[in-house]
C-alpha cells in the first residue's frame, strides 16, 4: 500500500471504483459541503475537492478536504499549478497529509484568463507532470523536491488527469504515459461522450501496457440540459460532445432531456465495467450532487466495498 | 529585438505635469526599428504634448535628441551637456534604456514614455510578436525551435495540456497551441523521442537580476584594478 486510502484499497482489491466531485463554497459557510456531502456519503468510494476550478477563488480545496472528512467521506484533494510556486505546494501537501488527506490529484488548472481574476500573475513554477514527481518524490524518497530530507514524509495516492480528446490525439496517449513515469498510481479521464474515441484511447492504453501501470478511472459527467450539451460542445475547451449525442437528447423531448442524459451515462458506466484497462468511473455531477444517490443506484454500484 | 508600445498620451502628460521644461530622448535602436521610440516618434510626441500643453495654459518647452542606444554609457555621453538645461527627461528607450538613463542623471526625474512589451519578431510592418522571455534556460533544441516558455500560455515543459482546443490555446481560438505546434514540428522531423521523457522541475535563472560576463571579459574595476 501506497497510502493506504479507501480508494487505493479498492481498486488494489480488483473492485470497480467510482469516485465523486464536490466545488468548495465562494464563501466562508460550510453548510453547502455538508448539504453535498450528504449525497455521496455511502455512493461513492472517495470525492474529488477541486482547487479554485475555472480559475474562480473558492474556499481552499484542502479546507474542504478536511470538513469532507469530519463528514465520513474520504477525499481526493486537487491541485493545479496555476496558484502555488513549488515552496507553497510543498507546504501545503505537508499540511494536507498532516489532516488526514490521503488522495491527491495533480493538475495544470485552467488559465486564469477564464476566471474572475483574470489579470491575475499565473504561477507555473512547476507543471503537473512536474508535479506528479514531486509528489512522489516527497513519498517513496522521502525527500523535498531541492533534495532535503522530511521528517515522516506524506504517503498519497497520487492522481493525474488525462484528457483523451484533446489534439493531438495521437500524442495523448503518450503524454498519459509520461504521467504514469512521473508518479501518477490513478488517473482520472475529463469528461467522456465521445465514446468511440474513448475505445480507440483505451485501445491504445492497454496496447502500451499503460493499464497495468495505474488505475484509468473514466469520467462521467451526465447532460442535464440540451443547453449544457451546447455550451459543453462549443464553449469548452477540449471537450469532445458528438452531435449524435445531441441529437439523441434534443430527441427525448422537452422535460426528458435530464432522463436522458442519465440514460446515457448509464449506458458509458455499464461499458465501462467491461472495458478492458478501465478501473473506475468517475462522476463529476456537476452542481448535480443530489442526483448521485439515484445515479449510483441505477448504475448498480452500490453498495460500495468495505475495504 | 526589443519591442515597446508607447503609453497612452494622457499618461505620459500627466507625469509631466508639473515640469515646464522637458528633453524627450529617442533610441536609435530596438525601438525606433518597432516604430515605438525612434526620432520620428519623439517628434511626435512632443508635438502632441506642445499642442496639449497650450490647450491647458500650461506650455511646456520641449528639446528632442535621439541617441543610437540608451542601453550604452557610451552613447549617453553626447547627453551630458544636455540635460543641465532640462527639469525632467522623458525617454522613450526600453526599460533598460531608461535606467540606464536614470542611473546616469541621478539628479534628474526620469520618465518613460514606452511600455517596454516584450523579445519578439517582426511579422510584418508595424506588426510584432513575442517569441522569448529571456528564461536564461533554453529549450528551444527539445522543442523543434517553438518556445514552451513563452508561447505556452501556462508555460508548461511538458505539454500539451488538456485545453489545446483543436491546434488553439484554451485562452484564445487565435492562439496557436504552441506543444500542438512542437508535436507537429517535432513530428515532421521524426523527433517526437524528444519529447517524450520527462522534462524535470526548471532550475529558474531568472529570479534576481542577471549579469553576464562573456568569457574573456572582466567587470570595468576588476580590469581597471589590473586583476
Amino acid at each position: 500500500m501506497k497510502s493506504g486510502s479507501n480508494l487505493e484499497k479498492v481498486l488494489e482489491a480488483g473492485h470497480f471504483a467510482f469516485t465523486g466531485e464536490l466545488g468548495p463554497p465562494r464563501g466562508t459557510s460550510m453548510e453547502e459541503v455538508k448539504k453535498k456531502a450528504s449525497y455521496l456519503k455511502g455512493n461513492v468510494d472517495a470525492v474529488n475537492i477541486t482547487d479554485n476550478q475555472t480559475a474562480v477563488v473558492r474556499m481552499a480545496s484542502w479546507a474542504a478536504c478536511i470538513m469532507l472528512i469530519r463528514e465520513g467521506l474520504e477525499p481526493n484533494f486537487q491541485m493545479v499549478c496555476r496558484d502555488r510556486n513549488r515552496l507553497a505546494m510543498q507546504s501545503d501537501i505537508l499540511g494536507a497529509y498532516a489532516h488526514g488527506i490521503r488522495n491527491m490529484l495533480c493538475l495544470s488548472g485552467d488559465h486564469q484568463k477564464f476566471g474572475d481574476h483574470p489579470n491575475a500573475k499565473g504561477v507555473f513554477d512547476i507543471d503537473s507532470i512536474q508535479l506528479l514527481g514531486m509528489v512522489k518524490r516527497m513519498r517513496d524518497e522521502g525527500r523535498f523536491l531541492s533534495g532535503a530530507e522530511i521528517e515522516d514524509p506524506p504517503r498519497l495516492f497520487i492522481g493525474a488527469a488525462s484528457n483523451p480528446f484533446a489534439e493531438p490525439f495521437e500524442w495523448r496517449v503518450h503524454r498519459l504515459a509520461k504521467k504514469i513515469e512521473a508518479g501518477a498510481d490513478f488517473i482520472q479521464t475529463q469528461c467522456i461522450y465521445n465514446m468511440d474515441k474513448f475505445r480507440e484511447f483505451m485501445k491504445r492504453v492497454v496496447d502500451m501496457g499503460l493499464h497495468e501501470k495505474c488505475y484509468i478511472l473514466a469520467g462521467v459527467t451526465p447532460m442535464k440540459s440540451l443547453g449544457m450539451a451546447r455550451y459543453m460542445a462549443t464553449q469548452v475547451p477540449g471537450m469532445d460532445v458528438p452531435d449524435s449525442l445531441i441529437q439523441r437528447l434534443k430527441g427525448a423531448g422537452k422535460g426528458k432531456v435530464a432522463e436522458e442524459g442519465i440514460k446515457f451515462a448509464l449506458e458509458q458506466i455499464e461499458e465501462f465495467k467491461e472495458m478492458e484497462g478501465v478501473a473506475g468511473v468517475h462522476l463529476m455531477a456537476i452542481e448535480w450532487e443530489h442526483r448521485v444517490p439515484e445515479i449510483a443506484e441505477r448504475a448498480s454500484v452500490l453498495p460500495r466495498p468495505e475495504v | 529585438m526589443i519591442i515597446a508600445k508607447r503609453k497612452p498620451f494622457e499618461e505620459i502628460k500627466e507625469m509631466l505635469t508639473p515640469y515646464n521644461k522637458v528633453l524627450t530622448l529617442g533610441c536609435g535602436t530596438c525601438v525606433a526599428v518597432c516604430l515605438a521610440g525612434g526620432e520620428k516618434e519623439v517628434a511626435v510626441l512632443n508635438a502632441e504634448l506642445d499642442m496639449a500643453r497650450k490647450l491647458d495654459n500650461n506650455p511646456i518647452e520641449l528639446g528632442a535628441f535621439t541617441v543610437e542606444r540608451q542601453c550604452d554609457m557610451e552613447y549617453l555621453e553626447v547627453l551630458d551637456s544636455m540635460v543641465g538645461e532640462y527639469e525632467a527627461l522623458l525617454s522613450m528607450a526600453c526599460g533598460a534604456g531608461v535606467q540606464f538613463l536614470a542611473e546616469r542623471y541621478p539628479e534628474k526625474p526620469v520618465f518613460p514614455a514606452v511600455d517596454t512589451t516584450f523579445i519578439g519578431v517582426n511579422r510584418a510592418v508595424g506588426w510584432y510578436e513575442e517569441r522569448c522571455r529571456s528564461c536564461s534556460s533554453c529549450v528551444l533544441g527539445m522543442t523543434g525551435g517553438i518556445c514552451p516558455v513563452t508561447m505556452c500560455a501556462k508555460g508548461l515543459f511538458n505539454g500539451p495540456c488538456g485545453g489545446t482546443n483543436k491546434g488553439s490555446c484554451e485562452i484564445d481560438k487565435d492562439q496557436p497551441c504552441a506543444w500542438y505546434l512542437i508535436y507537429e514540428r517535432l513530428s515532421l522531423q521524426g523527433r517526437l523521442d524528444s519529447i517524450k521523457n520527462i522534462s524535470p522541475a526548471v532550475e529558474w535563472q531568472n529570479q534576481a537580476p542577471r549579469t553576464v560576463i562573456q568569457p574573456g571579459y572582466k567587470k570595468p574595476d576588476e580590469a581597471e584594478a589590473g586583476n
